[in-house]
């Protein structure tokens, strides 16, 4: 309901939203390190490493569409699809003992996959104008069916150890797969600031009429934010077939809003128009250690998402707070106290 | 020729109204068992949760929200009434209903009071209420499911009974208290003025505030009444399926937004009918149906139910010249808004 104006208001400071959420990084290593001595140790820090490039390539993938004013729910079921046609692919060309050629081949194939799902949506969501929500909510329940029609609800396994390495390795002492995610969110952080491309998203997410009145082809520009975050559900696909050495369709289904709270709690605007990588990325790493820090204390995983829930929502009021100041929220109150009597 | 309108028979129900008529007559003349009153009852039967659903989403939709977190808030009222009648010795139907409906209502005002005290979009709030709904309810259960339920609660409930040469034809209570809150919903969105002030509000927000909606007690009422919706909703899955599942209802919400939404109500608010929501969750049930009795592999009903949608979307927002004649886009919006 958009009773709220005034977000518009404190979007687009730059640095301090930077600062902000590293003090709110910094907090809760501080507090996780404080409630277990095993936190603050090496190890913490590698399954954090390995963990974090599942949901911060979801999280990428979201957050054009989201930019952009729009919503990709189809994220995870994508990336199921892409790592089936890799699997696929592998397959044919002998499993386990697939050559360079056919790693290439499959990775290829991933990532047309996933880019191919994208332009569909994108091509409806530009030209019908349609809601980008239920376009994307069809193409998930599609995909889903699909990925249970290929697979007949089992998994594919069986790749070859390069493909494995690719998920579990080490390169310089850096997990591989963080490294594939850090590479993808810089390219997204130059596309975002530096081309046509993202500067039209964040148009586009303010104002879809003006930024087609001032000549920019938003047919075409949405279409293409939609292909690129298919693009990265296949990269996402691509890195979690390597990961677990299988493909399972529905792998990675509770990522699905995970990102989207990701994507806010890195400050991207609900309402489109604003936001920015590496506020994102920063975001990840906070849900990431949390998540880590709970499961070095003994909490399972359901307890964590209900705390990732919690945490958007205090960091939601807290903006609030911040943004209104104590002195606005009594005038307010005033006003709504007032406006009671005379009703 | 009589004028639909007057029915609550707009471009999009009367689509698909065609649609579904079309299929009806396929699925009855290619398949023996789908036009028997067997088949027929048991679809009823189960749609009836996804509809009762429906209706409560579509205040919310029309109102101008989304919410995210009904299905599994309705999982969590099942487990809280399944716990307070046992506490209470037993119960029965009349206090089930009462607190099912408070639980639901309760759960939708800590939406409603999130989203209109602290003026936060309903998507973040309710995606948040989401996780935290179930992290919760899994980390408190344990994901362990309830199947000592009291009597009344699993008895099966027969509203008509009959035999016929394909089998026994049953109408279960499921589909009665689905008729009543659908009732319930067209009263309060089609004869009172608080519906008209749901409509305005979906509409524009801040011109209903300025001709005197109470904004506040209208988030209440939607999210409350999609609250006490899905409470229902759960006390009758339950009855159905005899047992409380607490991970149930996860990825249903998507669902019953997916088929609400193809009925014609608008993300945004402002607009929405009953009928179309009945018409979208009908439209998907009789797919499945239809496909299941076709003898087609059930893993394939997803696919074609989402592609069916997917082309449904692609038709009736904008039409299929536009998706052709992309370049006269902005005439056709101009034109026909």
């Amino acid at each position: 309901m958009n009773t709220s104006t005034s977000h518009r208001s404190f979007a687009p400071h730059v640095p301090a939203d930077v600062a902000g959420l590293l003090g709110f990084l910094a907090l809760v290593i501080a507090v996780l390190s404080f409630a277990s001595d095993r936190f603050f140790s090496e190890s913490t820090f590698v399954s954090v490493a390995f963990q974090l490039p599942e949901l911060g390539f979801f999280t990428l993938a979201m957050l054009m569409p989201l930019i952009s004013g729009g919503f990709n729910l189809s994220v995870t079921f994508t990336a199921n699809i892409s790592g089936l046609a890799m699997a696929w692919v592998l397959r044919t060309y002998g499993g386990a003992d697939a050559g360079a050629i056919a790693i290439i081949l499959g990775i290829a194939a991933a990532l047309a996959t996933g880019a191919a799902a994208g332009w569909v949506m994108g091509a409806v969501i530009a030209r019908t104008g349609a809601s980008p929500i239920l376009v994307s909510l069809s193409m998930m329940i599609f995909l889903r069916g699909l990925g249970e029609f290929l697979t007949r609800g089992g998994d594919i396994s069986g790749f070859p150890p390069f493909v494995r390495e690719m998920g579990n390795g080490v390169f310089l002492g850096v997990p591989i797969p963080l490294l594939i995610f850090l590479g993808c969110a810089l390219l997204w952080h130059v596309v975002m600031t530096r081309s046509r491309l993202g500067f039209a998203t964040r148009m586009i997410g303010s104002n879809l009429e003006a930024t087609r009145y001032s000549g920019i082809q938003t047919t075409r520009a949405v279409t293409r934010i939609y292909m690129l975050s298919g693009l990265m559900c296949g990269v996402a696909g691509v890195v979690m077939a390597a990961q677990f050495n299988s493909v399972r369709v529905g792998h990675g289904e509770a990522f699905l809003l995970i990102s989207v709270l990701a994507c806010f709690l890195g400050r991207v605007d609900p309402f489109g128009g604003f936001g920015r990588v590496v506020p994102v990325v920063i975001a990840l790493v906070i849900l990431q250690v949390i998540a880590s820090g709970l499961n070095l204390l003994g909490a399972n995983q359901h307890l964590a998402t209900a705390l990732w829930g919690v945490f958007l929502l205090a960091v939601m009021l807290f903006r609030w707070a911040w943004a209104n100041g104590m002195s606005k929220t009594l005038v307010r109150k005033r006003a709504a106290a007032t406006e009671g009597v005379t009703q | 020729m009589p004028d639909f309108r007057k029915l609550g028979i707009g471009s999009i129900e009367a689509l698909l109204i065609l649609v579904i008529a079309i299929m009806v007559i396929g699925l009855s003349l290619s398949t023996s068992t789908f036009l028997t009153a067997p088949n027929l009852f048991d679809l009823l039967n189960q749609s009836s949760v996804n509809i009762i659903f429906a209706v409560g989403l579509l205040v919310v939709l029309i109102a101008g929200g989304i919410d995210i977190s009904f299905a599994v808030g309705a999982s969590v009222v099942q487990y809280l009434t399944a716990l307070t009648v046992m506490r209470l010795g037993g119960g029965n139907w009349a206090l089930g209903f009462i607190v099912s409906a408070f639980f639901g209502f309760l759960l939708g005002s800590i939406n409603a009071t999130i989203i209109y005290r602290f003026r936060i979009v309903s998507i973040v709030v309710t995606i948040a209420t989401f996780n935290v709904f179930f992290g919760g309810l899994m980390f408190l259960t344990g994901g362990v499911s309830i199947y000592d339920l009291p009597d009344w609660w699993t008895d099966r409930v027969s509203l008509i009974h009959f035999s016929t040469v394909s089998g026994n034809a049953n109408l279960a209570l499921p589909v009665a208290v689905m008729v009543v809150m659908v009732i319930a919903t067209w009263f309060l969105l089609r004869r009172t003025t608080t519906g008209r002030q749901l409509y305005a509000m979906g509409d524009n927000p801040e011109a209903a505030r300025r001709v005197g909606v109470n904004i506040g007690a209208m988030h209440y009422i939607a999210f409350g009444w999609l609250g006490m919706m899905a409470g229902i909703a759960g006390l009758m899955q339950a009855h159905y399926v005899q047992e409380v599942v607490p991970n149930a209802f996860y990825g249903r919400e998507l669902d019953v937004l997916a088929a609400v939404v193809l009925g014609g109500a608008r993300l945004g608010g402002g607009r929405g009918t009953i009928l179309g929501a009945i018409l979208g969750i009908l439209l998907t049930a009789i797919t499945a149906n239809g496909l299941n009795l076709l003898g087609i592999s059930p893993y394939a009903f997803k696919m074609i139910i989402g592609a069916i949608i997917l082309i449904a979307i692609t038709l009736s927002s904008g039409g299929f010249a536009k998706l052709v004649g992309a370049r006269f886009t902005s005439q056709s919006v101009k034109a026909s808004s």
